[in-house]
Protein backbone atom coordinates (compact mmCIF):
# COMPACT_ATOMS: atom_id res chain seq x y z
CA UNK A 1 0.00 0.00 0.00
CA UNK A 2 1.13 3.89 -0.94
CA UNK A 3 0.30 6.89 -0.19
CA UNK A 4 1.08 10.41 -1.87
CA UNK A 5 1.66 13.34 0.54
CA UNK A 6 1.49 16.59 -0.95
CA UNK A 7 4.30 18.45 1.08
CA UNK A 8 4.81 22.06 1.25
CA UNK A 9 8.25 22.95 -0.01
CA UNK A 10 9.26 26.28 -0.26
CA UNK A 11 10.17 29.52 2.18
CA UNK A 12 8.96 32.91 2.93
CA UNK A 13 9.57 34.01 -0.45
CA UNK A 14 7.89 31.42 -2.70
CA UNK A 15 7.07 27.63 -2.86
CA UNK A 16 4.24 25.44 -3.96
CA UNK A 17 3.22 21.76 -3.23
CA UNK A 18 5.22 19.04 -4.15
CA UNK A 19 4.06 14.97 -4.26
CA UNK A 20 5.89 12.20 -2.77
CA UNK A 21 4.61 8.36 -3.19
CA UNK A 22 5.32 6.88 0.63
CA UNK A 23 4.57 3.20 1.21
CA UNK A 24 2.32 2.49 4.02
CA UNK A 25 3.51 0.92 6.98
CA UNK A 26 1.01 -0.68 9.92
CA UNK A 27 1.25 2.16 12.55
CA UNK A 28 2.69 4.68 10.65
CA UNK A 29 2.48 8.16 11.91
CA UNK A 30 2.94 10.96 9.65
CA UNK A 31 6.05 12.04 11.17
CA UNK A 32 7.39 8.72 10.47
CA UNK A 33 5.97 9.31 6.48
CA UNK A 34 7.74 12.62 6.52
CA UNK A 35 11.21 11.28 7.02
CA UNK A 36 10.91 8.34 4.91
CA UNK A 37 10.81 11.40 1.94
CA UNK A 38 13.77 12.40 3.79
CA UNK A 39 15.20 9.66 3.87
CA UNK A 40 14.37 8.25 0.18
CA UNK A 41 13.58 11.05 -2.41
CA UNK A 42 14.50 14.73 -0.73
CA UNK A 43 17.28 14.80 1.97
CA UNK A 44 16.42 18.76 1.83
CA UNK A 45 13.66 18.86 3.07
CA UNK A 46 12.85 20.42 6.11
CA UNK A 47 10.90 19.40 9.74
CA UNK A 48 11.41 19.87 13.10
CA UNK A 49 10.96 17.56 15.57
CA UNK A 50 12.59 16.15 18.79
CA UNK A 51 10.52 13.48 20.90
CA UNK A 52 8.11 11.40 18.61
CA UNK A 53 5.98 11.18 21.75
CA UNK A 54 3.89 13.99 21.62
CA UNK A 55 5.86 15.53 24.07
CA UNK A 56 8.48 18.34 22.88
CA UNK A 57 5.69 20.19 20.69
CA UNK A 58 8.48 20.34 18.04
CA UNK A 59 6.48 18.82 15.38
CA UNK A 60 3.30 21.17 14.68
CA UNK A 61 2.02 21.29 11.47
CA UNK A 62 -1.11 21.40 9.33
CA UNK A 63 -2.32 17.88 7.82
CA UNK A 64 -4.79 18.29 5.35
CA UNK A 65 -5.65 21.56 6.70
CA UNK A 66 -6.04 21.07 10.59
CA UNK A 67 -3.01 21.92 12.77
CA UNK A 68 -1.61 18.95 14.37
CA UNK A 69 1.07 17.25 15.71
CA UNK A 70 2.77 14.99 13.02
CA UNK A 71 4.09 12.49 15.31
CA UNK A 72 0.47 12.17 16.98
CA UNK A 73 -1.33 11.05 13.86
CA UNK A 74 -1.82 7.95 12.44
CA UNK A 75 -1.35 7.29 8.29
CA UNK A 76 -4.43 5.14 8.83
CA UNK A 77 -6.35 8.35 10.09
CA UNK A 78 -6.92 9.35 6.56
CA UNK A 79 -9.09 7.44 3.88
CA UNK A 80 -6.94 5.27 2.10
CA UNK A 81 -5.84 6.18 -1.57
CA UNK A 82 -6.92 9.87 -1.07
CA UNK A 83 -3.34 12.99 -0.81
CA UNK A 84 -2.41 14.00 2.38
CA UNK A 85 -1.77 17.85 2.15
CA UNK A 86 0.93 19.05 4.57
CA UNK A 87 1.70 22.61 5.32
CA UNK A 88 3.84 24.32 7.88
CA UNK A 89 1.63 26.45 10.15
CA UNK A 90 -0.03 29.24 8.67
CA UNK A 91 0.26 31.59 11.48
CA UNK A 92 3.81 32.44 11.40
CA UNK A 93 6.55 33.43 8.74
CA UNK A 94 8.25 29.84 6.91
CA UNK A 95 11.69 29.41 7.22
CA UNK A 96 11.98 26.32 5.48
CA UNK A 97 9.43 23.91 4.03
CA UNK A 98 7.45 22.28 7.38
CA UNK A 99 9.53 24.70 9.36
CA UNK A 100 8.25 28.22 10.98
CA UNK A 101 9.66 30.50 12.81
CA UNK A 102 7.97 30.72 16.16
CA UNK A 103 10.25 33.75 17.86
CA UNK A 104 7.20 36.17 18.23
CA UNK A 105 5.52 33.56 21.00
CA UNK A 106 9.08 33.16 22.70
CA UNK A 107 8.68 37.66 23.26
CA UNK A 108 5.29 37.43 24.10
CA UNK A 109 5.98 35.10 26.92
CA UNK A 110 8.77 37.36 28.07
CA UNK A 111 6.22 40.24 28.50
CA UNK A 112 3.87 38.23 30.92
CA UNK A 113 4.51 39.66 34.73
CA UNK A 114 6.73 36.92 36.73
CA UNK A 115 5.39 34.67 39.39
CA UNK A 116 5.78 36.89 42.81
CA UNK A 117 5.28 34.83 45.68
CA UNK A 118 3.47 36.36 48.79
CA UNK A 119 5.05 36.82 51.65
CA UNK A 120 6.55 33.20 53.73
CA UNK A 121 4.66 31.82 56.75
CA UNK A 122 6.48 32.35 60.03
CA UNK A 123 8.62 29.48 59.32
CA UNK A 124 10.00 30.68 56.78
CA UNK A 125 8.33 28.58 53.99
CA UNK A 126 4.93 28.29 51.98
CA UNK A 127 2.58 25.93 51.38
CA UNK A 128 -0.12 24.88 49.26
CA UNK A 129 -2.75 22.10 49.24
CA UNK A 130 -3.16 19.86 46.38
CA UNK A 131 -6.63 21.58 45.93
CA UNK A 132 -5.38 24.69 45.73
CA UNK A 133 -2.96 23.57 42.49
CA UNK A 134 -5.45 21.04 40.92
CA UNK A 135 -6.85 23.79 38.69
CA UNK A 136 -3.32 24.98 37.69
CA UNK A 137 -1.91 22.23 37.05
CA UNK A 138 -4.21 21.46 34.02
CA UNK A 139 -2.64 24.69 32.22
CA UNK A 140 1.05 23.10 33.35
CA UNK A 141 0.30 20.36 30.85
CA UNK A 142 1.18 22.32 27.66
CA UNK A 143 3.63 21.62 25.89
CA UNK A 144 3.98 24.91 23.86
CA UNK A 145 3.41 23.43 20.30
CA UNK A 146 1.63 26.56 19.60
CA UNK A 147 -1.05 24.76 17.40
CA UNK A 148 -3.79 26.47 19.30
CA UNK A 149 -2.03 30.20 18.46
CA UNK A 150 -1.94 28.92 14.98
CA UNK A 151 -5.66 27.97 14.62
CA UNK A 152 -6.94 30.66 16.45
CA UNK A 153 -8.22 33.53 14.21
CA UNK A 154 -7.50 36.51 16.00
CA UNK A 155 -3.34 35.78 15.00
CA UNK A 156 -3.90 33.50 11.71
CA UNK A 157 -6.63 35.71 9.96
CA UNK A 158 -6.84 39.27 11.73
CA UNK A 159 -2.86 38.89 12.36
CA UNK A 160 -3.38 41.14 15.49
CA UNK A 161 0.17 39.85 17.18
CA UNK A 162 0.85 43.43 17.91
CA UNK A 163 -2.22 43.29 20.44
CA UNK A 164 -3.40 40.14 21.36
CA UNK A 165 -1.08 37.44 23.19
CA UNK A 166 -3.02 34.22 21.74
CA UNK A 167 -4.62 31.30 23.74
CA UNK A 168 -1.04 29.67 24.81
CA UNK A 169 -0.27 32.77 27.08
CA UNK A 170 -3.30 33.20 28.01
CA UNK A 171 -3.01 29.82 29.22
CA UNK A 172 0.20 30.79 30.89
CA UNK A 173 -1.33 33.56 32.49
CA UNK A 174 -4.02 31.55 34.23
CA UNK A 175 -1.25 29.39 35.68
CA UNK A 176 -0.07 32.52 37.54
CA UNK A 177 -3.51 34.69 38.12
CA UNK A 178 -4.92 31.25 39.62
CA UNK A 179 -1.74 30.40 41.30
CA UNK A 180 -2.60 30.05 45.44
CA UNK A 181 1.24 31.85 46.48
CA UNK A 182 0.80 34.03 43.75
CA UNK A 183 0.74 37.87 45.15
CA UNK A 184 0.52 40.01 41.86
CA UNK A 185 -2.16 40.50 39.35
CA UNK A 186 -2.30 40.52 35.65
CA UNK A 187 -5.67 41.65 35.03
CA UNK A 188 -4.28 44.94 33.59
CA UNK A 189 -1.98 43.07 31.59
CA UNK A 190 -4.37 40.73 30.27
CA UNK A 191 -6.97 43.60 29.40
CA UNK A 192 -4.22 45.92 27.93
CA UNK A 193 -1.48 44.22 26.36
CA UNK A 194 -2.35 41.09 26.10
CA UNK A 195 -5.79 42.04 24.77
CA UNK A 196 -7.50 39.43 26.29
CA UNK A 197 -10.94 41.13 24.51
CA UNK A 198 -10.30 40.08 21.45
CA UNK A 199 -11.03 36.40 21.95
CA UNK A 200 -14.45 35.88 20.73
CA UNK A 201 -14.36 32.38 22.76
CA UNK A 202 -15.29 30.38 19.13
CA UNK A 203 -12.76 27.76 20.98
CA UNK A 204 -11.05 26.97 17.79
CA UNK A 205 -7.88 26.21 20.15
CA UNK A 206 -9.47 23.97 22.67
CA UNK A 207 -10.34 22.17 19.72
CA UNK A 208 -6.55 21.81 18.38
CA UNK A 209 -4.75 21.04 21.73
CA UNK A 210 -2.72 18.07 21.78
CA UNK A 211 -2.72 18.04 25.51
CA UNK A 212 -6.71 18.54 25.74
CA UNK A 213 -6.62 21.64 27.56
CA UNK A 214 -9.80 23.30 28.04
CA UNK A 215 -8.53 26.41 27.05
CA UNK A 216 -11.60 27.99 26.75
CA UNK A 217 -13.38 26.94 29.53
CA UNK A 218 -10.92 26.49 32.23
CA UNK A 219 -8.02 29.15 31.06
CA UNK A 220 -9.62 32.47 28.84
CA UNK A 221 -13.11 32.31 30.47
CA UNK A 222 -12.10 32.56 34.07
CA UNK A 223 -9.43 35.24 33.27
CA UNK A 224 -12.49 37.64 31.42
CA UNK A 225 -14.53 37.57 34.47
CA UNK A 226 -11.50 38.58 36.16
CA UNK A 227 -10.89 41.04 34.14
CA UNK A 228 -14.66 42.07 34.52
CA UNK A 229 -14.36 41.98 37.94
CA UNK A 230 -11.54 44.89 37.47
CA UNK A 231 -12.75 46.63 34.61
CA UNK A 232 -16.09 46.46 33.58
CA UNK A 233 -18.01 45.80 36.62
CA UNK A 234 -19.90 49.03 37.81
CA UNK A 235 -21.13 47.80 41.22
CA UNK A 236 -17.78 46.22 42.21
CA UNK A 237 -16.41 49.90 40.87
CA UNK A 238 -18.90 51.60 43.06
CA UNK A 239 -17.73 49.44 45.72
CA UNK A 240 -14.13 49.98 45.30
CA UNK A 241 -14.83 53.66 45.28
CA UNK A 242 -16.94 53.56 48.65
CA UNK A 243 -14.08 52.05 50.36
CA UNK A 244 -11.78 54.19 48.99
CA UNK A 245 -9.35 51.37 47.04
CA UNK A 246 -10.20 52.00 43.88
CA UNK B 1 3.06 40.89 7.89
CA UNK B 2 3.08 37.55 7.62
CA UNK B 3 5.82 36.14 5.27
CA UNK B 4 3.79 32.81 4.10
CA UNK B 5 4.17 32.46 -0.15
CA UNK B 6 0.73 33.37 -1.49
CA UNK B 7 0.61 29.85 -3.07
CA UNK B 8 0.65 28.62 0.66
CA UNK B 9 -1.74 31.02 2.37
CA UNK B 10 -4.87 31.30 0.09
CA UNK B 11 -6.95 34.10 2.25
CA UNK B 12 -11.11 35.05 1.78
CA UNK B 13 -13.67 34.31 3.03
CA UNK B 14 -14.40 30.00 2.88
CA UNK B 15 -9.94 29.72 2.07
CA UNK B 16 -8.84 26.19 3.37
CA UNK B 17 -6.77 22.78 2.99
CA UNK B 18 -9.50 20.94 5.06
CA UNK B 19 -11.18 17.86 3.44
CA UNK B 20 -13.70 17.22 6.02
CA UNK B 21 -17.25 18.79 5.17
CA UNK B 22 -16.44 22.24 7.97
CA UNK B 23 -19.37 23.79 6.66
CA UNK B 24 -22.40 21.16 7.85
CA UNK B 25 -21.98 22.26 12.04
CA UNK B 26 -21.85 25.88 11.51
CA UNK B 27 -25.06 25.88 8.93
CA UNK B 28 -26.83 23.12 11.28
CA UNK B 29 -26.30 25.14 14.39
CA UNK B 30 -27.17 28.43 12.91
CA UNK B 31 -30.47 27.17 11.06
CA UNK B 32 -31.66 25.21 14.71
CA UNK B 33 -30.87 28.66 16.15
CA UNK B 34 -32.65 30.73 14.17
CA UNK B 35 -35.87 28.38 13.92
CA UNK B 36 -35.79 28.11 17.78
CA UNK B 37 -35.32 31.94 17.87
CA UNK B 38 -38.22 32.72 15.60
CA UNK B 39 -40.22 30.37 17.34
CA UNK B 40 -39.68 31.91 20.67
CA UNK B 41 -40.16 35.19 18.83
CA UNK B 42 -43.60 34.13 17.46
CA UNK B 43 -45.44 32.64 20.36
CA UNK B 44 -44.09 35.62 22.75
CA UNK B 45 -45.91 38.02 20.05
CA UNK B 46 -48.96 35.90 20.41
CA UNK B 47 -50.16 36.92 23.67
CA UNK B 48 -52.94 34.28 24.06
CA UNK B 49 -53.38 30.65 24.41
CA UNK B 50 -50.51 30.58 26.39
CA UNK B 51 -52.14 29.35 29.67
CA UNK B 52 -54.42 26.10 30.40
CA UNK B 53 -55.70 24.87 34.01
CA UNK B 54 -52.53 24.99 36.21
CA UNK B 55 -50.23 25.45 32.95
CA UNK B 56 -48.45 28.37 32.31
CA UNK B 57 -46.14 28.75 29.22
CA UNK B 58 -42.53 29.36 30.56
CA UNK B 59 -42.46 32.09 27.62
CA UNK B 60 -44.96 34.25 29.74
CA UNK B 61 -43.35 33.42 33.13
CA UNK B 62 -43.51 35.08 35.69
CA UNK B 63 -47.07 36.27 34.25
CA UNK B 64 -47.83 40.30 34.54
CA UNK B 65 -50.43 41.70 32.89
CA UNK B 66 -50.66 45.19 32.03
CA UNK B 67 -53.63 46.08 29.96
CA UNK B 68 -52.53 49.78 28.58
CA UNK B 69 -49.08 48.44 27.28
CA UNK B 70 -49.09 48.50 23.83
CA UNK B 71 -46.40 45.77 23.42
CA UNK B 72 -47.49 41.83 24.91
CA UNK B 73 -45.95 42.00 28.66
CA UNK B 74 -44.11 38.76 27.38
CA UNK B 75 -42.03 40.41 25.43
CA UNK B 76 -40.81 42.55 28.52
CA UNK B 77 -40.80 39.66 30.99
CA UNK B 78 -38.32 38.14 28.27
CA UNK B 79 -36.10 40.62 27.46
CA UNK B 80 -33.67 39.51 30.59
CA UNK B 81 -33.74 35.96 29.44
CA UNK B 82 -33.36 36.83 25.72
CA UNK B 83 -30.33 39.26 26.81
CA UNK B 84 -28.90 36.24 29.00
CA UNK B 85 -28.66 34.33 26.10
CA UNK B 86 -27.32 36.29 23.56
CA UNK B 87 -24.76 37.29 26.78
CA UNK B 88 -23.90 33.55 27.23
CA UNK B 89 -20.34 32.52 26.40
CA UNK B 90 -21.68 29.53 24.08
CA UNK B 91 -24.33 31.07 22.35
CA UNK B 92 -21.55 33.99 21.87
CA UNK B 93 -19.26 30.88 19.99
CA UNK B 94 -22.78 29.92 17.91
CA UNK B 95 -23.63 32.88 17.03
CA UNK B 96 -19.91 34.16 16.08
CA UNK B 97 -19.42 30.81 14.35
CA UNK B 98 -22.49 30.40 12.15
CA UNK B 99 -23.89 34.01 11.50
CA UNK B 100 -20.65 36.41 11.90
CA UNK B 101 -18.31 33.96 10.51
CA UNK B 102 -16.04 34.93 12.87
CA UNK B 103 -14.58 32.19 12.08
CA UNK B 104 -16.96 29.81 10.34
CA UNK B 105 -15.07 27.24 11.35
CA UNK B 106 -11.66 26.35 12.66
CA UNK B 107 -8.56 26.85 9.71
CA UNK B 108 -11.12 28.11 7.70
CA UNK B 109 -10.79 31.80 6.16
CA UNK B 110 -13.46 34.30 7.22
CA UNK B 111 -15.10 37.48 5.37
CA UNK B 112 -13.56 40.28 7.75
CA UNK B 113 -10.01 41.77 7.51
CA UNK B 114 -8.54 44.08 9.63
CA UNK B 115 -11.91 45.90 11.08
CA UNK B 116 -11.74 42.59 13.70
CA UNK B 117 -12.06 44.08 17.42
CA UNK B 118 -13.51 41.06 18.84
CA UNK B 119 -14.96 42.55 22.19
CA UNK B 120 -13.05 45.57 23.00
CA UNK B 121 -14.82 47.85 21.33
CA UNK B 122 -18.75 49.25 21.15
CA UNK B 123 -21.59 47.03 20.85
CA UNK B 124 -19.92 43.70 21.88
CA UNK B 125 -17.67 45.04 24.57
CA UNK B 126 -21.19 44.78 26.22
CA UNK B 127 -20.72 41.05 26.70
CA UNK B 128 -18.39 41.32 29.65
CA UNK B 129 -21.94 42.73 31.45
CA UNK B 130 -22.73 38.49 31.21
CA UNK B 131 -22.87 38.52 34.93
CA UNK B 132 -25.43 41.02 35.08
CA UNK B 133 -28.60 39.33 33.50
CA UNK B 134 -27.36 35.97 35.35
CA UNK B 135 -28.61 38.25 38.59
CA UNK B 136 -31.68 38.76 36.71
CA UNK B 137 -32.73 35.95 35.46
CA UNK B 138 -31.66 33.55 38.35
CA UNK B 139 -34.64 35.72 40.21
CA UNK B 140 -36.96 33.88 37.86
CA UNK B 141 -36.14 30.35 38.83
CA UNK B 142 -38.82 30.70 41.73
CA UNK B 143 -40.99 31.70 39.42
CA UNK B 144 -40.51 28.57 37.20
CA UNK B 145 -40.63 26.20 39.68
CA UNK B 146 -43.79 27.60 41.20
CA UNK B 147 -45.03 27.39 37.85
CA UNK B 148 -44.32 23.23 38.28
CA UNK B 149 -46.26 22.99 41.66
CA UNK B 150 -49.09 25.08 39.75
CA UNK B 151 -49.14 22.47 37.21
CA UNK B 152 -49.53 19.48 39.29
CA UNK B 153 -52.91 21.25 40.44
CA UNK B 154 -56.04 19.73 39.13
CA UNK B 155 -59.29 21.95 39.79
CA UNK B 156 -57.85 22.42 43.40
CA UNK B 157 -56.56 18.78 43.45
CA UNK B 158 -52.99 17.58 42.66
CA UNK B 159 -52.61 15.87 39.72
CA UNK B 160 -50.11 15.19 37.00
CA UNK B 161 -50.49 15.77 33.06
CA UNK B 162 -48.15 15.32 30.44
CA UNK B 163 -47.72 19.42 30.34
CA UNK B 164 -47.03 19.09 34.01
CA UNK B 165 -44.09 16.91 32.71
CA UNK B 166 -42.95 19.10 30.16
CA UNK B 167 -43.06 22.05 32.29
CA UNK B 168 -41.26 20.17 35.05
CA UNK B 169 -38.40 18.78 32.28
CA UNK B 170 -38.20 22.94 31.28
CA UNK B 171 -37.68 24.03 34.51
CA UNK B 172 -34.96 21.24 35.39
CA UNK B 173 -33.25 22.21 32.07
CA UNK B 174 -33.39 26.10 32.46
CA UNK B 175 -31.95 25.54 36.53
CA UNK B 176 -29.31 23.59 35.21
CA UNK B 177 -28.49 25.91 32.16
CA UNK B 178 -28.12 28.91 35.13
CA UNK B 179 -26.57 26.91 37.22
CA UNK B 180 -23.74 25.81 34.80
CA UNK B 181 -23.19 29.63 33.99
CA UNK B 182 -19.83 31.11 33.45
CA UNK B 183 -20.00 34.33 35.74
CA UNK B 184 -22.03 31.61 38.14
CA UNK B 185 -18.78 29.67 38.47
CA UNK B 186 -16.80 32.12 38.90
CA UNK B 187 -18.80 34.13 41.18
CA UNK B 188 -19.42 30.94 43.29
CA UNK B 189 -15.37 30.26 43.65
CA UNK B 190 -13.60 30.81 40.71
CA UNK B 191 -12.62 34.32 41.50
CA UNK B 192 -10.49 32.85 44.77
CA UNK B 193 -6.60 32.06 44.41
CA UNK B 194 -6.24 30.05 47.30
CA UNK B 195 -9.36 27.70 48.05
CA UNK B 196 -7.72 25.83 50.95
CA UNK B 197 -6.85 29.12 53.03
CA UNK B 198 -10.50 29.62 54.91
CA UNK B 199 -13.56 27.94 55.99
CA UNK B 200 -15.26 30.51 53.51
CA UNK B 201 -12.98 29.77 51.11
CA UNK B 202 -13.47 25.99 51.63
CA UNK B 203 -17.23 25.86 51.39
CA UNK B 204 -17.02 28.12 47.96
CA UNK B 205 -14.38 25.56 46.67
CA UNK B 206 -16.87 22.87 47.08
CA UNK B 207 -19.45 24.69 45.35
CA UNK B 208 -16.95 25.84 42.57
CA UNK B 209 -16.44 21.70 42.09
CA UNK B 210 -20.44 20.95 41.66
CA UNK B 211 -20.21 24.11 39.05
CA UNK B 212 -17.22 23.25 37.54
CA UNK B 213 -19.34 19.55 37.06
CA UNK B 214 -22.21 20.87 35.39
CA UNK B 215 -20.38 23.91 33.33
CA UNK B 216 -18.73 21.22 31.43
CA UNK B 217 -22.14 20.41 30.12
CA UNK B 218 -22.95 23.84 29.90
CA UNK B 219 -23.16 23.60 25.97
CA UNK B 220 -25.63 20.47 26.63
CA UNK B 221 -28.08 22.53 28.79
CA UNK B 222 -28.33 25.67 26.89
CA UNK B 223 -29.35 23.44 23.46
CA UNK B 224 -31.54 21.68 25.32
CA UNK B 225 -33.01 24.38 27.99
CA UNK B 226 -33.96 25.78 24.72
CA UNK B 227 -35.82 22.76 23.30
CA UNK B 228 -37.59 22.67 26.24
CA UNK B 229 -38.73 26.05 26.26
CA UNK B 230 -40.35 26.19 22.89
CA UNK B 231 -41.92 22.77 23.79
CA UNK B 232 -43.47 23.26 26.87
CA UNK B 233 -44.95 26.67 24.99
CA UNK B 234 -46.03 24.61 22.29
CA UNK B 235 -47.97 22.01 23.84
CA UNK B 236 -49.52 24.77 26.41
CA UNK B 237 -50.41 26.43 23.25
CA UNK B 238 -51.97 23.48 21.45
CA UNK B 239 -54.04 22.40 24.75
CA UNK B 240 -55.18 26.31 25.21
CA UNK B 241 -56.07 26.21 22.22
CA UNK B 242 -57.69 23.02 21.50
CA UNK B 243 -55.36 21.26 19.14
CA UNK B 244 -54.17 18.61 21.23
CA UNK B 245 -55.89 17.06 25.04
CA UNK B 246 -53.43 16.76 27.96
CA UNK B 247 -53.44 13.60 29.09
CA UNK B 248 -53.81 12.78 32.66
CA UNK B 249 -51.06 10.56 34.45
CA UNK B 250 -52.35 10.14 37.81
S1 LIG C 1 -11.28 30.85 21.73
FE1 LIG C 1 -10.21 32.82 21.65
S2 LIG C 1 -8.05 32.32 21.85
FE2 LIG C 1 -9.13 30.41 21.36
S3 LIG C 1 -8.98 30.27 19.13
FE3 LIG C 1 -10.91 31.29 19.58
S4 LIG C 1 -10.47 33.49 19.54
FE4 LIG C 1 -8.49 32.42 19.67
S1 LIG D 1 -2.16 25.12 25.06
FE1 LIG D 1 -2.27 23.16 23.96
S2 LIG D 1 -2.27 23.74 21.78
FE2 LIG D 1 -1.58 25.53 22.94
S3 LIG D 1 0.62 25.44 22.92
FE3 LIG D 1 -0.06 24.42 24.82
S4 LIG D 1 -0.26 22.26 24.28
FE4 LIG D 1 -0.12 23.38 22.35
S1 LIG E 1 8.13 15.27 17.77
FE1 LIG E 1 7.79 15.95 19.82
S2 LIG E 1 5.73 16.42 19.78
FE2 LIG E 1 6.00 15.57 17.84
S1 LIG F 1 -25.43 31.43 30.57
FE1 LIG F 1 -23.93 30.65 29.25
S2 LIG F 1 -22.16 31.43 30.17
FE2 LIG F 1 -23.66 32.31 31.44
Amino acid sequence: METVLKIFRGDGTAGAFRDYTVPLQPGMVVLDAVHWVQAHQASDLACRWNCKAGRCGSCSAEVNGKPRLMCMTRMDHFPPGEAITLAPMKAFPVLKDLVCDVSWNYGVNRRIPAFRPRPPEPDGTWRMQQDDIDRVQEFRKCIECFLCQDVCHVLRDHDRKDQFAGPRFLVRLAGLEMHPLDAASRTAHLKEEAGIGFCNITKCCTEVCPESIHITDNAIIPLKERVVDDFYDPLRRLWRRLRGTS
Amino acid sequence: MVAVPDELRRTGFAATERRDAWWVAPLLQGTVLAVLITYANWAALQNANYRWGGYLSPLYSPLITISWLPLPPSLLILLPPVLFRATCYYYRKAYYRSYFLDPPACAVGELRGNRYRGETAFPLVLQNLHRYLFYITFLYLPFLWSDVVHATSFGGSFGVGIGTLVILANTTALTLYSFSCHSARHLIGGSLDCFSCSAGARARHAAWKGASVLNARHMLFAWVSFFTVCSADLYVRLVASGVIHDIRLL
